[in-house]
């Protein structure tokens, strides 16, 4: 996983609210058996016609946009099914962070586990950004997970928040697998505890 | 294992958490033991190929069980093979990874296979008390036996299979009551629209919901199944209900149950597993059973459902973001303002999923079909959960209702819920669903869906518009 540390860049507004992970990443791109490729059906069914041809008015598909790597969307963003197609597809098209007022749960999780952060920021910090992030290549923003600030184009900064274990992961590009199976032993007194107390299992 | 602090009321969740944690960091994080790893062939094959990739093997595969779902065709054919390659080479990934890592598995030739989250229940192996995870968002639906259970990533896939365990947080409580009775004509689905039609698609993020109060429990499993099938939808990722008596029969004599000896350790721990008087909640919604109607979706959010007693609404009639989202919502869906439900005309119904793809719920919709048939032009589909619920469907001749009503009687699978495999809504085509999610193009490029009951769905399909199944009930065959 590639390290998360500082990114400043184009920031593609996205209003819309409850963009579930349906629409960024459409299931009949879920037959893949890989990670990588997925960028250019991010957003498949709102970006192409069904010919295949761009829809010159969806955001990604402006000339301004289309090097975005930060998305600054409505509420609830990622909601549905816990495909993690839609962050691969997101980190595909160079995507590295999401700024929205909520996240759904599954969603949040699999951006972590790709170098992707998912920055929560009050209604008013969103609105800001979004207004900030429609004047397009104009405007960059600047994501600092050291110092946990996102900051404008005219130098307002918020402040976010994030668990420290992730943060950690993230600057770091940790495995979280190669981490946990440290913890072998404890797994393993769990386990022995377990054939005792609920044998069934 | 962990032992619980005695004194502090704990919920049903604070319960299965604390029998579960492996370790604890400081900062709150825990690695969560892992009872059970269902494993179906979309989001899996990345995960073993991370373990083959590392040298790493399946930790527990005596825990971890496959089953193909989203992509097999529905059609009585399908043995002959899967017509599309890419579908065909994840199935045959599935096939290869579940042989090569030893875990317990059902392809597709066996009549056990069928839906990940309806097999799982059927067979044992979803029991009380367990944590049970998958690589699907609908795992929530294990939660009706008392079990943690939720969706992960692929990534978590991985980090399962190769640890059995999962690094997690844990979520807030939250619980949902629904007290009295239901009336006639209402069921687990119209419980679970309403809950969701209230608290929204992200009402429950962050939390677990503990379904609980009267007309809860006097739900079978099935109908308790729907409604934690559907936590998800609610941004809840696990929902809970307690286990009781009819958990307990539901499981008895299943194939991976505890059997003898263990069967009485296993209820004498479950039978502990419900919330302590004076448990604390860190949200609560309380609704009447009786002010439930049947309930259907407009939109292209579950949190679009309203009785199907009302009118399409005006968007001006949200706030915020929802605004312009319900805009849209219409726009797709092709639907005008002040229509009331009851006149819109639907061209397919489908009749599945892990939603609704149980006996009680094919039983339900053949209760409507019986004698009837779907209206001229509206296709038909059913698609059992599993093998088992389409034999049983057939011992029970429910195939036959089905048939001369003019549905398809298909094999079992995901099939239309999601359109993996052929089975896809045509754009522009409206369906009367029994699935989950009414997502822009769930079910097809530019389809159209309205989730509700099976036994709404059949109506639906015998009117040809969505129908209130009380006044439907008031006719003859």
């Amino acid at each position: 996983m590639d390290k998360f540390t500082t990114l400043t860049g184009i920031a593609a507004p996205m209003p819309l609210v409850n963009i579930d992970t349906d629409m960024i990443i459409p299931k009949q791109f879920l037959k893949t058996i890989k990670r990588s490729g997925l960028g250019v059906n991010l957003f498949d069914e709102m970006r192409y016609d069904r010919e295949g041809r761009e829809i010159p008015d969806f955001v990604l598909n402006k000339p301004a946009y289309r090097d975005a790597q930060i998305l600054i969307a409505g509420d609830n963003f990622g909601c549905g099914s816990s495909r993690e197609h839609a962050p691969w597809a997101l980190l595909d098209f160079g995507i590295r962070c999401v700024i929205s007022t909520s996240f759904a749960d599954i969603f949040f999780n699999n951006c972590f586990k790709n170098g992707i952060l998912p920055v929560v920021l009050p209604q008013a910090a969103v609105d800001a950004l979004m207004e900030d992030a429609e004047r397009g290549a104009n405007a960059r923003i600047t994501v600092d997970l050291e110092t946990q600030t996102v900051t404008a184009s005219d130098g307002t900064s918020h402040a976010f928040e994030v668990d420290a274990f992730r943060k950690h992961c993230l600057m770091n590009g940790l495995d979280d697998i190669g981490l946990t199976m440290e913890k072998a032993p404890a797994i393993d007194r769990f386990e022995d505890g377990m054939a005792q107390a609920r044998p069934w299992i | 294992m962990t032992i619980p602090a005695a004194a502090a009321p704990r919920t049903l969740y604070d319960k299965i958490w604390d029998a579960h944690v492996v370790d604890r960091q400081e900062d709150g994080t825990c690695l969560l033991y892992i009872d059970r790893h269902l494993v179906h062939e979309v989001t899996s094959p990345q995960a073993f190929e991370g373990l083959r990739m590392t040298g790493r093997t399946v930790r527990a595969p005596e825990r971890t069980i496959a089953v193909p779902d989203h992509n097999v065709p529905t059609t009585l054919d399908r043995q002959q093979g899967i017509d599309n390659e890419e579908s065909r080479i994840q199935v045959d990934a599935l096939d290869r990874n579940a042989r090569e890592f030893g875990v317990h598995y059902y392809p597709v030739t066996d009549i056990r296979q069928g839906i990940v989250h309806i097999v799982g229940p059927e067979q044992g192996w979803t029991l009380p008390g367990m944590t049970v995870v998958c690589g699907d968002s609908h795992t929530a639906t294990h939660g009706a036996f008392g079990a943690l259970a939720h969706g992960i990533g692929t990534s978590e896939v991985e980090h399962v299979l190769a640890t059995q365990t999962l690094i997690q947080g844990k979520s807030k409580n939250m619980k949902v009551e629904i007290t009295g009775r239901l009336a006639p004509g209402v069921t687990a689905k119209d419980i679970v629209l309403r809950i969701i039609a209230e608290t929204g698609t992200a009402g429950g993020t962050g939390h677990v919901i503990e379904y609980c109060g009267e007309a809860i429990r006097n739900l079978s499993m099935e109908g308790r199944m729907t409604i934690c099938n559907m936590a998800i939808e609610g941004g809840a990722r696990a929902g809970l209900i307690a286990p009781d008596e009819v958990t307990f029969a539901y499981v008895q004599g299943r194939p991976h149950a505890p059997k003898g000896a263990q069967w009485e350790a296993a209820i004498a721990w479950w039978k502990t597993l419900f919330s302590d008087d004076g448990a604390q909640f860190d949200k609560v919604l309380t609704i009447r059973a009786e002010d439930i109607a049947p309930t259907v979706t407009w939109g292209t959010s579950p949190e679009d459902a309203l009785p199907i007693t009302a009118l399409v609404p005006a968007p001006e009639s949200f706030a915020g973001g929802k605004v312009d989202a319900a805009r849209r919502s219409l726009d797709y869906m092709g639907l005008t303002a002040g229509t009331p439900l009851t006149q819109i005309a639907i061209d397919a119904v489908f009749i599945g999923s892990c939603t609704n793809g149980r006996i009680e719920d094919l039983r339900a919709a053949a209760e409507v079909l019986r004698g009837r048939k779907l209206a001229p032009g509206v296709r038909g589909m059913v698609v059992p959960g599993s093998g088992l619920v389409r034999a049983q469907a057939e011992e029970e001749g429910l195939d036959a209702v089905f048939l001369e009503a003019g549905f398809e009687w298909r094999l079992a699978g995901c099939s239309m819920c999601l359109g993996m495999n052929p089975d896809q809504l045509k754009p522009g085509e409206r369906c009367a669903a029994t699935s989950n999610r009414n997502f822009e193009g769930r079910q097809g490029y530019k389809g159209r869906t309205h989730l509700m009951s099976p036994a709404m769905a059949a109506a639906a399909g015998v009117t040809g518009r969505l129908t209130d199944i009380r006044e439907f009930a008031k006719e003859p065959a």
